[in-house]
């Protein structure tokens, strides 16, 4: 990304770039931090006019923190690089070792934490507490909400997506779950007993989806590219290799 | 030794709780079954407030018929929702 002061003339400089670089989240905010040298030579960015209420605060807190000498700009950057680093390809690849495995499947069902820990997957390490593993079935269909705030197992799956965490999914998955999946796009299928987990406090859940037919012959690399993020949140099945093949070469 | 066995009827406290707390206004006063024994977890009630969480809770999970829940009883009968609940919010039935 450029490193220009965000003068007066940034938007005329920038005619396809509408919107503050500051506007968009958290990760291009931190793209765009200086060092702690630069930083103090630059204390005052003006900026605060393109952010909301709780981005300046943010911002604000920040300052204070390096000011303070608590935390430094690298250290936050690179806290930053490790929270995007996680991303749901770690809890794929558990699903389809627990798909080729059945002795694992049965170790991590009862001890997550062993079992990730087989696959070299630290689950004390991360801020998870304690990971539930739960499975999927032909007659038992789990999906998982925090309806308190957006409890989630980043560890396996990285960074919960917008949905997960607004206010619409939290208060349907638990009062409409049904019709929740249905707004996504989901129809579990017929017959089937809907368990909705409620991660309300210290646990964190990882939902084995179902092995989608026709998979028989398949590597476990294979397999783990159709575990979807979705699919270990309960919200949508696996990928069919059919389905695989038209999402990644369309 | 957990004071709550699983596969027990229990029911959530129905209590007014001033402050941060895990337990959902939803699941108060409700009748479940204990299902899972998580073990011992510090009380998110202190640690909320910088406290240090003891004397740490028992933590199970509890699960309801979603029907149970809902005067407008969305699910199908058979359907279910599981939650962590700690130990000083459950009451025997």
């Amino acid at each position: 990304m450029s490193d220009n002061h965000h003068g007066s003339g940034h938007h005329h400089n920038h005619p396809h770039d509408n919107e503050s670089p500051y506007s968009h989240d958290l990760s291009s905010h931190n793209a765009r931090m200086k060092s702690d040298e630069a930083y103090m030579e630059d204390k005052v960015v003006p900026v605060e006019h393109d952010l909301d209420y709780f981005q300046v605060r943010v911002v604000g807190l920040l300052n204070l923190l390096r000011e303070k000498g608590i935390v430094t700009t690298d250290e936050m950057r690179r806290t930053v690089e490790d929270i995007y680093a996680q991303t749901p390809t770690t809890g794929a690849r558990v699903v389809a070792r627990a798909w080729v495995d059945d002795e694992f499947k049965e170790r991590l069902l009862a001890d997550a934490h062993s079992a990730c820990g087989e696959m070299e997957i630290d689950i004390e390490a991360s801020s998870v507490t304690k990971l539930i593993v739960v499975e999927n079935t032909e007659s038992l269909h789990y999906m998982v909400v925090c309806t308190l705030c957006s409890c989630y197992p980043r560890v396996l799956l990285g960074q919960p997506p917008t949905w997960y965490k607004s206010f619409p999914y939290r208060s349907k998955a638990v009062t409409d779950p049904r019709g929740a999946l249905l707004d996504l796009g989901y129809t579990p299928p017929e017959d089937i007993e809907l368990v909705v987990i409620d991660s309300n406090a210290d646990c964190r859940y990882l939902v084995i989806p179902r092995r989608p037919d026709g998979t028989d012959g398949l590597s476990e690399e294979a397999l783990a590219r159709l575990v979807t993020r979705d699919s270990m949140i309960g919200v949508a099945d696996a990928l069919t290799p059919e389905e695989y093949e038209k999402v990644a070469f369309d | 030794m957990s004071k709550f066995q699983v596969g027990e009827e229990v029911r959530i406290k129905d209590t007014y709780f001033e402050g941060h707390h895990r337990t959902t206004e939803y699941v108060k006063g409700k009748s479940g079954k204990i299902i899972r024994f998580f073990g011992s977890y510090e009380n998110p009630e202190i640690l909320a407030y910088g406290g240090d969480g003891k004397p740490f809770q028992d933590l199970y999970w509890v699960q309801f018929n979603l029907n149970d829940l809902w005067e407008h009883k969305p699910g199908e009968k058979k359907d279910k929702l599981n939650i962590e609940i700690y130990d000083h919010w459950i009451e025997a039935l």
